[in-house]
């Protein structure tokens, strides 16, 4: 081992930055999981009986379904569902009509964790719909909003306030009995966004959502469902942090897109859960279903990611092109250090003529991390003229971590053109003497490094969301390289 | 400024350098040459610090510091530039980016105040335009792509934007056309001045027709075995790199 080792090594081992616990008073459904569960949860969200049903139809499919341990490249204890808490909400017997109503010690949290939700950022142009453990605490923006007709609000006011909307398209995208974790989500899903852009309408300003999960032992189940109209236009930002925690944190969310006509979504994520510490202890159970269905002619759907934290993450957002001429793209950067384990990629399931889709992955692994791509490729016979083009780069930091590729590609239709490029390259001490030789430390080295090899992903997403992500590839790497 | 006494270092348990004695002063133009294998590399190497080479013996002193117990960054803070003789590839990090972390560490380490990207952008494109480059070559990604020639002519770039107090030049001229060569040196010959020192490491004389040194120093099997003024490097050529195996002999 090289003095640039040791020394990427302590930035490695830095404490995660965002761990705290905000005390309030949590009302919190009784630990483990029946239907009396999922009648309390939704008693609690005041939900109409189609609702209440269509969880219990989802948990009746869960029921029969096994948790995934075999096909993906991740190792975790089966998780006990009955010794979890399926709903907290933050003691507010009345929602919030505005910020000055909000308990002042959750304001103060999202002041530690920088969320935009003050006076200022509205000039900034970012309207927030923060949820804090399952509920919606505030939502701004909404009356600018409002007059383009557009819908922004939690997934619990939209099953309220816009039952037919939710109705017609919630599961549409990934059925209850998608897979496991998505049948879980289906049945015991406490709150998420709700977002729907009317036809011809460009929604003005970046919709973004914080998520935070903090009291203890609870799992957190979102569900968000965006639905832009023919012409419509919106581009949504979803960012994470969360407090420090022994127990392993249960997450399993579900997001559906639905785009028509011309329509176009683009979705960016930073995820930074808290990853355990650096023997592997505790950490963030990520299982997430995300997809988008491209249903009408030309309308595209892109996914960005910056997946950091988590101890396990398992996910892989993807688009189905139904609609002639629809656009699916894919990009995504994830780190893995000390003992994260990502098995994250895509699917684009090509049905539509003239569908094309983009995927560029970019997994960095370091300390004792695992970090897979998997990625589908599937052109449906009546795809004609269906293009694909992959690129999917790995980055090793060090020599005990390991990257992995597995992309799956399946064309049934001649016209069909795939791509496919892969790397894999380690940060060289090459590299690393280069910049110390022009005075550069290690630490802002390996930044440099790292955030050049991620430079296609971050273009793609929004600026302060790309100065933001590039920060948090520098503190999640604080230290590494062989 | 630069004072070696008898370094002897290696890497693994072969000894390449076999105790160099050298000094520099501030002003001076300093070529080392000889053969392949002599060293000549190695030398460049241990004085940035790479630490693949492990120094047994001996002691460099840098403008009163003692070099030898520097990080390669803290060298770099303290004046010392090494031109590389393969340049590397840094993907999707700016030319600019780049330099200006290398000059505001150095700044920083000076107790100066850093530059921002404006002012940092007016000195780049300051030193680009004497150096006759186009400047485009600020927001490409740090010599990827890069032909041979503007690997070294942006390693001299580099060189001007930091402003060290001594430059080593390893083997700056190899792979160059003879343009490109001129282009390099001209670049060379105008950073030259009272309070920089330059080490010139070279294969072949013929850089030191554009560069001409005050001192020429002889490498071979880790050891100065000639050191003359310019004129030595006209007789190296014309006696061919056998000579030096007779002086070495005669030597030992």
């Amino acid at each position: 081992m090289s003095t640039t080792d040791d020394a990427i090594q302590e930035r490695i081992d830095q404490d995660y930055k965002w761990g705290f616990v905000t005390d309030i008073e949590a009302d919190a459904a009784p630990v483990g999981l029946d239907e009396g569960t999922i009648r309390f949860i939704s008693a609690k969200k005041e939900e109409p009986e189609w609702m209440l049903q269509w969880r219990l139809e989802a948990f009746a499919a869960w029921k029969k379904m096994k948790e995934p341990h075999h096909w993906a490249q991740l190792q975790y204890e089966p998780i006990d569902y009955q010794a979890a808490c399926y709903y907290s909400a933050p003691k507010t017997t009345n929602a919030p009509k505005s910020l000055d109503e909000v308990d002042p010690e959750l304001l103060a949290t999202y002041e530690k964790l920088g969320i935009p939700l003050t006076e200022q950022k509205m000039l900034a142009g970012v309207a927030v719909d923060a949820v804090f453990d399952s509920v919606s605490v505030a939502t701004t923006f909404k009356g600018a909003l409002e007059e383009k007709g557009i819908i922004f609000c939690s997934f619990g006011e939209a099953v309220r306030e816009h039952p037919e909307l939710v109705k017609k398209y919630v599961g549409s995208v990934v059925p209850r009995n998608d897979n496991f974790f998505a049948a879980l989500n289906s049945a015991v899903f406490t709150d998420g966004s709700f977002v729907y852009i009317p036809k011809g309408v460009r929604c003005p300003m970046e919709l973004s959502t914080y998520f935070r999960i903090n009291a203890a032992n609870t799992g957190q189940f979102e569900r968000t469902l965006i639905i832009a109209e023919e012409g419509a236009y919106v581009s949504y930002l979803e960012g994470c942090t969360a407090p420090m925690r022994d127990e392993n944190q249960l997450h399993a969310a579900v997001v559906e897109l639905v785009a028509l006509d011309n329509a176009q979504i683009k979705y960016s994520t930073v995820q930074n859960w808290y990853p355990g510490d650096k023997n592997g202890k505790g950490g963030i159970f990520n299982f997430v279903t995300k997809r988008g269905a491209c249903r009408g002619f030309k309308s595209k759907i892109s996914w960005t990611q910056v997946e950091t934290g988590s101890a396990v993450t398992w996910k892989y957002p993807s688009c189905i092109l139904q609609g002639d001429e629809s656009v699916g793209e894919f990009y995504s950067v994830a780190l893995t250090n000390n003992y994260q384990q990502a098995d994250t990629g895509t699917k684009m399931i090509h049905i539509g003529k003239n569908t094309r889709s983009v995927i560029v992955s970019k997994g960095i692994s370091a300390g004792k991390a695992q970090n897979t791509y998997r990625g589908l490729v599937k052109i449906m016979p009546k795809a004609e003229n269906a293009r694909n083009y992959s690129q999917c780069d790995s980055m090793l930091i060090g020599d005990k971590c390991g990257a992995h590729t597995f992309p799956y590609i399946e064309v049934r239709n001649k016209t069909g053109q795939v791509e496919h490029e892969a790397t894999t390259s380690k940060i060289g001490e090459d590299q690393m003497f280069y910049c110390a030789q022009r005075g550069i430390s290690e630490e802002d080295a390996v930044s440099m490094i790292v955030n050049g090899f991620c430079k296609e992903v971050f273009r793609e997403l929004p600026m302060e969301f790309a100065v933001e992500a590039q920060k948090l590839l520098g503190i999640s790497l604080e230290g590494s390289v062989g | 400024m630069l004072k070696i006494s008898n370094l002897h270092a290696g890497i693994e348990d072969t000894e390449i350098l076999r105790g160099i004695n050298l000094s520099i002063d501030a002003g001076e133009v300093h070529a080392i040459m000889g053969p392949n294998g002599s060293g000549k590399s190695t030398l460049a190497s241990v004085l940035a610090g790479r630490d693949q080479y492990e120094v047994t013996e001996g002691s460099v002193d840098f403008l009163g510091q003692d070099l030898l117990d520097m990080a390669p960054d803290a060298r770099a803070h303290a004046g010392l530039f090494l031109a590389f003789q393969y340049p590397v590839e840094i993907p999707g990090v700016s030319n600019s980016y780049f330099l200006r972390a290398g000059v505001n560490a150095v700044r920083e380490a000076r107790g100066l105040e850093e530059l921002d990207a404006i002012d940092f952008l007016k000195l780049a494109k300051a030193k680009a335009k004497e150096l006759d480059m186009d400047e485009k070559f600020l927001s490409r990604a740090v010599n990827e792509g890069f032909s041979g020639g503007e690997k070294k002519r942006n390693e001299i770039f580099q060189m001007a934007v930091l402003d060290p107090k001594l430059a080593v030049l390893d083997e700056t001229d190899s792979g160059l056309d003879i343009d490109a060569l001129r282009v390099v040196a001209d670049g060379v010959n105008r950073l030259r001045n009272k309070d920089r020192g330059f080490l010139v490491i070279t294969h072949y004389q013929r850089l030191l027709n554009y560069i001409v040194p005050d001192h020429v120093h002889v490498l071979h099997q880790g050891r100065i075995v000639k050191s003359g003024g310019k004129e030595l490097a006209l007789e190296l050529e014309e006696k061919g790199y056998g000579w030096v195996e007779e002086l070495a002999g005669a030597a030992s």
